[in-house]
């Protein structure tokens, strides 16, 4: 009953956000640099075909953006525009939809959106160095985060709701089926085998993360979507909040062996210190950095693959007729492996966090046999 | 050209973050390769021991992927970042 409540939720969210933010761009004067993807007919002017830059392409389509940029169709993009939401301590707060920005072209309200910053310009158009801007905007990413986000709380909240209804003894009906595995390899796996009895404390942070950056590298790899796992600010919040529930969990053994590191030499020892002190901080920057260079990567890699086909063309069309085949094989076959590496980043992720932590609150033994690093 | 032209327009960085990724990735393959060999030799003298060893297995190439896409990200720096 509740579950056909929250499903009529999400469809009533779903379809006012489809409803009210779907203005497709309007017909406008083609952009001069042609960022386009789709060239189906003969580039009519060389115009056109020089100033397609693969790079740019690329960076597009990794980077975040203020709205959601499908295709382009004759020199006409296709995309969804998104809020835009400016603060300067000079100028107050603005909001205004990104559409005004015509893909860049035209400045509003006294802001311009170049290379996805938005600068706030002087009247002729120059960039006004006196304003400073805070961007708050409903990006591309955030728009992604808040659906990975609902899409979560459903499915999850669904599932525990199942659960308190039918209680544990029953067998698993519909999607608990799906979830029930995951959540018990987690549990097990992650849990109980790094933290040991402990693990009870940890598994609501654990799961989460883990759902959250699986459904992120999922939703990331739908064409046409935002690569919210591949940016460097996600995966570094994710990271610090890590980092705090490792800390949170050190006792005094765990500082002890940083500080006074036993059974080696004084000199030893104050050498081991900033190896130790270090080596806090560099476990979660590892953690940041795998997740993020693991995603930018795979989102570089298929985005490469199918640009080699527009390169190939600028040569010759045959070139790039030949070629289409190959690139799509070997995109199909990074596809997949794109899949693969999505569920292992975020179990490694997980993992990882849970071995920290456990390695946080060791040590009420004895260190007998030389297990430190 | 000067030595110094050719240092400045780019063109060695853009071919030092190539060669760089390379370097990574051969890297990561031998890591990767070894961890294959040493997780199925394993599991060719104790079969029952199979998950683990292949969750372990998983697990270290992780690790070893993760430390060769350190080096991508510093070749991508060094394009991207004159």
């Amino acid at each position: 009953m509740a579950l056909r409540n929250m499903k009529s939720l999400l469809v009533a969210a779903c379809s006012l956000f489809i409803l009210f933010l779907s203005n497709p761009a309007k017909a406008q004067h083609t952009p001069e640099n042609g960022t386009a993807e789709a060239n189906h007919q003969q580039p009519h002017g060389e115009q056109k075909e020089a100033d397609f830059n693969p790079g740019d392409v690329i960076m597009e389509h990794i980077m975040d953006n203020h709205d959601f940029h499908f295709a382009d169709v004759n020199g006409h993009p296709i995309s969804l525009p998104l809020p835009v939401i400016l603060y300067s301590p000079q100028k107050g707060f603005t909001a205004f939809m990104s559409s005004k920005f015509e893909h860049g072209h035209a400045a509003y309200q006294g802001y311009k959106l170049e290379h996805g910053v938005i600068h706030a310009v002087k009247e002729d158009g120059s960039v006004d160095e006196t304003v400073h801007v805070y961007d708050f905007s409903i990006t591309r990413n955030v728009t992604q985060m808040l659906l990975s986000l609902i899409v979560l709380v459903v499915l999850l909240l669904g599932v525990a709701k199942k659960y308190k209804q039918q209680g544990a003894k029953k067998a698993p009906s519909g999607f608990q089926n799906a979830v029930e595995p995951v959540i018990i390899f987690i549990r097990d796996e992650v849990g109980k085998s790094n933290l040991g009895h402990k693990y009870e404390k940890y598994m609501p942070y654990l799961l989460t993360v883990f759902f959250f950056i699986l459904i992120g590298n999922i939703f990331g790899l739908i064409p046409g979507s935002a690569n919210v796992t591949g940016n460097i600010a996600f995966t570094a919040v994710l990271g610090t909040i890590s980092f705090v529930a490792i800390l949170i969990s050190t006792n005094k053994h765990f500082w002890a062996h940083v500080f006074n590191f036993p059974g080696v030499p004084v000199p030893v020892k104050i050498i081991l210190l900033f190896v130790e002190l270090l080596g806090i901080f560099t476990k979660p920057f590892a953690l940041i950095i795998r997740l993020f260079a693991n995603m930018v990567a795979g989102h570089m890699i298929i985005t490469c693959l199918v640009m080699m086909i527009f390169i190939f063309s600028k040569l010759s069309i045959g070139a790039g007729i030949g070629f289409a085949p190959v690139s799509m094989a070997f995109t199909v076959f990074i596809y997949i492996i794109e899949v693969l590496v999505a569920f292992i980043q975020a179990f490694i992720f997980t993992n990882l966090t849970a071995v920290f932590i456990a390695q946080a609150f060791e040590g009420e033994h004895e260190h007998a046999e030389a297990h430190h690093h | 050209m000067s030595l110094l032209n050719i240092l400045l327009d780019g063109s060695i960085s853009n071919a030092g973050a190539a060669i760089g990724a390379g370097l990574a990735t051969i890297g990561a393959g031998i890591g990767i390769g070894q961890i294959g060999k040493g997780a199925v030799e394993s599991i060719a003298r104790q079969p029952e021991a199979a998950n683990d060893i292949r969750s372990g297995m998983i697990l270290t190439a992780a690790f070893v992927e993760g430390v060769a896409l350190f080096a991508v990200i510093a070749a991508v720096l060094a394009i991207f970042i004159k």
